[in-house]
């Protein structure tokens, strides 16, 4: 898959891959989308660039290995659900409140970082095993 | 609908319960994930088919105002699809290493971890 | 109904309002506990040197945890949480029982010996493969396993353990690890599926999966509903996690060939899990079925534990004895299943208990042998009582724990399983649980001839390993078979109270839904 328009084209692609994830995840809470099928869609855009430029730059650009990203999105998810200890409520019962952002009310809450969690777990488990079937491969 | 539902999970089962039968762990694994599909059209079709509208509450009320689907299989096959999909995975790339380090993909001839002719225990000393 | 801006939602038709307490928390820890000190430990992969520390004492919170859980359960009955605080049985139920908790206290306490063996067992290359974190994750399976009270969430932590345990299993990727773990896996996952594909049917039964939802409708459904069939896709699905006759053959293809804290972990609990489902299942949802299923049950118990026992006389590798010595104990577990009685359902948990100690200790027994000995196998050991007494001193006590001999915890469930099988009328079982005693003495007294007795017939290894932590870590799981050995009054009552809580499906009933109780 060493071709020259593919290779030129795929940083783009992936990147494009990236954002179009991240607005998938924030858009889950009330219309199609979230965590898992974001986290799918990164770790495609992770494996395109992969086998366009080969592993080692993928590993670069990620800066984390792949499991301890989806080490941290499982510790966020775990946290996420015993904020309610703080609050009498059972395991995972949902946190709200509202913040200012440039003027703008924005509801967060735990579900939202219950959700992040998620989107990093999937990131990191699909990314690392489609990285080490990629590396495989060229070996 | 359900007889239709309830006959393409039969013949899914069959089909995988052949493929498992097989020695050859290529087709097993095929057997597998068709297993797992045949499951997933089991819940499905136990949840109930209806003609319904989705289960989303519309702006302004605290429950549905008519009679809607039921959401949870869809939840269940869900769960069940992500699961089955990572193991999936790990079974195809285990199978793959044993593939290359054993050089076989028959299961009769995967005698490494209990070689044939092995020796008995010792009767004294 | 419309609500206004601004109006308050009446909500206790959906949730919860009650508070939780911090207490409440108590029957989350467990599980909540480990995947956090996991998710840690993924995070932490290169630093390796933190990887034990941190794993050991995750366990231990966990093992405080489990203890305040038991002991809340034996004093003010089941605890109960539901997850978001939806009401049941829409949210997914955390009930924690006297089987339950104590299982998982168990399980937990085993977990914390290994994890401390593995500190010398598993070298840096094993920590950044991943064994702590495999580790942590599978013990937040097992103890979710035995705390949920949602069936479909249990199929949930059953593949949470499983798929952690695959990595355990190929860690080091040698080949016959390849060879074992394909054939594991391959087995497992079918047997999973299995359990799926009865909820499913189940979840078309009754419209829900809490199980004291089930538990309380299924007298209603029993005249048109095919409960019958799912008793009995339960028993295989179940019977194939606990390494039952005949869906057995993946457990002595696979648990020789891992690391042996891995082996030891595997052996003292994950067959567990799968006898704890079918003491679940069968006797507190569907006990008419299990009673017209008893009959079959006794034969496979009897078979699993004969045919078990008699496949450990043949092997020269002293894990694959092992191995077949685990067959052999869950078959003894059945028995108490088969009977249904609270006398062989105690006789079951109590043998529950043993055997998640025994079988750890055991595998553990056998690395500190190879590292003495150089060697796994029987044609090689040799000579351990006159370089190292202490081992011979744990290989007896242990052996004479597993035959089911005094003064270690083998014997009391065995002579209430022996009793409870006289008193219903089934001679036979009770012979067979006696000949398989004696099977055991000879298998495992060949052993410990072979291995401690004999005289040194191999050259010693280059650079015996030092066995003090193993030491350590057998002395640790010595003392309770001893404690339970002679002095079991304690833990017959728990065991017991646990036998109780699963045959009175009312009093559990009431504790997840606490409303009708008041009715």
């Amino acid at each position: 898959m060493h071709t020259l328009i593919f290779r030129t084209i795929a940083p783009y692609l992936a990147s494009l891959m990236v954002l179009f994830s991240i607005f998938v995840l924030l858009r889950g809470h009330n219309e199609p989308g979230g965590g898992f099928i974001g986290g799918l869609i990164a770790a495609s855009a992770f494996a395109i660039y992969g086998i366009a430029c080969g592993v080692a730059p993928v590993r670069r650009a990620l800066y984390f290995h792949p499991m301890a990203i989806s080490g941290f999105g499982l510790l966020v998810s775990a946290l996420s659900g015993a904020v309610s200890l703080f609050m009498d409520m059972p395991f995972l019962t949902g946190q709200w409140t509202e913040i200012d952002v440039l003027g703008l009310p924005v509801d967060i809450s735990t579900v939202l970082a219950f959700d992040v969690g998620v989107y990093f777990v999937v990131v990191g488990s699909i990314t690392s095993i489609a990285l080490a079937l990629e590396e495989r491969e060229h070996a | 609908m359900e007889t239709i539902l309830a006959a393409t999970v039969a013949v899914f089962f069959a089909v995988s319960i052949y493929l498992m039968l097989s020695k050859h762990i290529i087709r097993i694994l095929l057997g597998v994930s068709i297993f797992s599909n045949a499951v997933n059209l089991t819940i499905f079709t136990a949840g109930r088919v209806v003609r319904e509208v989705p289960p989303i509450i519309p702006e302004g009320l605290d429950i549905p105002d008519r009679v809607t689907a039921n959401p949870l299989p869809q939840a269940l096959i869900l769960t069940a699809i992500v699961i089955s999909f990572s193991i999936f995975a790990f079974l195809l790339v285990l199978a793959f290493r044993a593939y290359q380090e054993l050089g076989t993909d028959d299961t009769d001839g995967m005698r490494v971890a209990e070689p044939e002719g092995e020796d008995l225990p010792p009767l004294g000393y | 109904m419309a609500i206004e801006p601004g109006q308050a939602v009446d909500l206790s038709g959906a949730m919860v309002l009650a508070p939780a307490t911090p207490a409440d928390w108590l029957v989350v820890g467990p599980v909540a506990i480990p995947i956090v000190t996991g998710a840690i430990l993924l995070m932490v992969r290169h630093e390796t040197r933190l990887h034990a520390g941190l794993a050991v004492a995750g366990l231990l919170a966990a093992l405080l945890c489990n203890i305040g859980l038991l002991a809340r359960v034996l004093d003010q009955g089941p605890l109960v949480m539901t997850m978001g605080r939806w009401l049941p049985p829409f949210g997914i139920s955390f009930a924690a029982d006297a089987l339950g908790a104590s299982l998982a206290l168990v399980a937990t306490l085993v977990a914390v010996v290994c994890a401390l063996f593995a500190t010398a067992d598993i070298g840096a290359v094993g920590r950044r493969y991943g064994f702590y974190p495999f580790m942590m994750l599978m013990m937040a399976g097992v103890s979710g396993s035995f705390l949920t009270g949602d069936i479909f969430n249990l199929y949930v932590w059953f593949e949470v353990f499983l798929i952690s345990s695959f990595g355990l299993l190929v860690l080091g990727s040698q080949h016959k690890q390849l060879d074992g773990a394909t054939k594991y896996a391959i087995l497992n996952l079918v047997g999973t599926t299995l359990f799926l594909t009865a909820t499913a049917l189940l979840y078309g039964t009754f419209g829900t999966l809490n199980m004291a939802d089930i538990a309380r409708k299924a007298d209603g459904l029993r005249e048109n509903a095919p409960l019958t069939t799912l008793a009995v896709l339960y028993l295989l699905a179940f019977g194939m996690k606990a390494a039952a006759f005949p869906v057995n053959f993946w457990l002595p293809a696979s648990y020789h060939t891992p690391r042996i804290v891995t082996a030891a972990l595997f052996g003292g609990v994950l067959t567990k899990v799968g006898v704890y489902a079918l003491l679940r299942t069968l006797v507190m949802l569907f006990p008419p079925e299990l009673e017209l299923l008893s009959g079959l049950i006794a034969w496979v118990a009897a078979a699993t534990m004969v045919i078990g026992i008699m496949g450990a006389l043949a092997q020269t590798d002293l894990r694959r004895v092992l191995g077949f010595v685990v067959i052999s104990g869950v078959g003894v577990m059945l028995a108490g299943l088969a009977l249904g009685t609270s006398e062989g359902l105690t006789g079951t948990i109590f043998y529950a208990f043993h055997s998640m100690i025994v079988m750890t200790a055991l595998y553990l027994l056998a690395g500190v042998m190879n590292g003495l000995g150089g060697s796994y196998s029987l044609s090689k050991l040799s000579g351990l009582y006159t370089s190292n007494p202490l081992v011979a001193a744990f290989a007896l006590l242990l052996m004479l724990a597993v035959a089911g001999l005094p003064p270690a915890s083998g014997l009391w469930p065995k002579v209430m399983l022996v009793r409870a099988s006289l008193d219903s009328g089934q001679p036979w079982l009770a012979f067979a649980i006696l000949a398989t005693g004696f099977l055991t003495t000879l298998a495992l007294g060949r052993v410990f001839i072979l291995a401690v007795w004999r005289p040194r017939v191999a050259a010693d290894p280059e650079a015996p390993a030092s066995p003090y932590l193993g030491y350590v870590a057998l002395a640790a799981l010595s003392l309770p078979v001893v404690v339970m050995g002679l002095y079991p009054d304690p833990v017959i009552s728990v065991a017991e109270r646990a036998a109780n809580a699963i045959l009175d499906a009312p009093a559990y009933i009431g504790t997840v839904f606490p409303e009708e109780a008041a009715q």
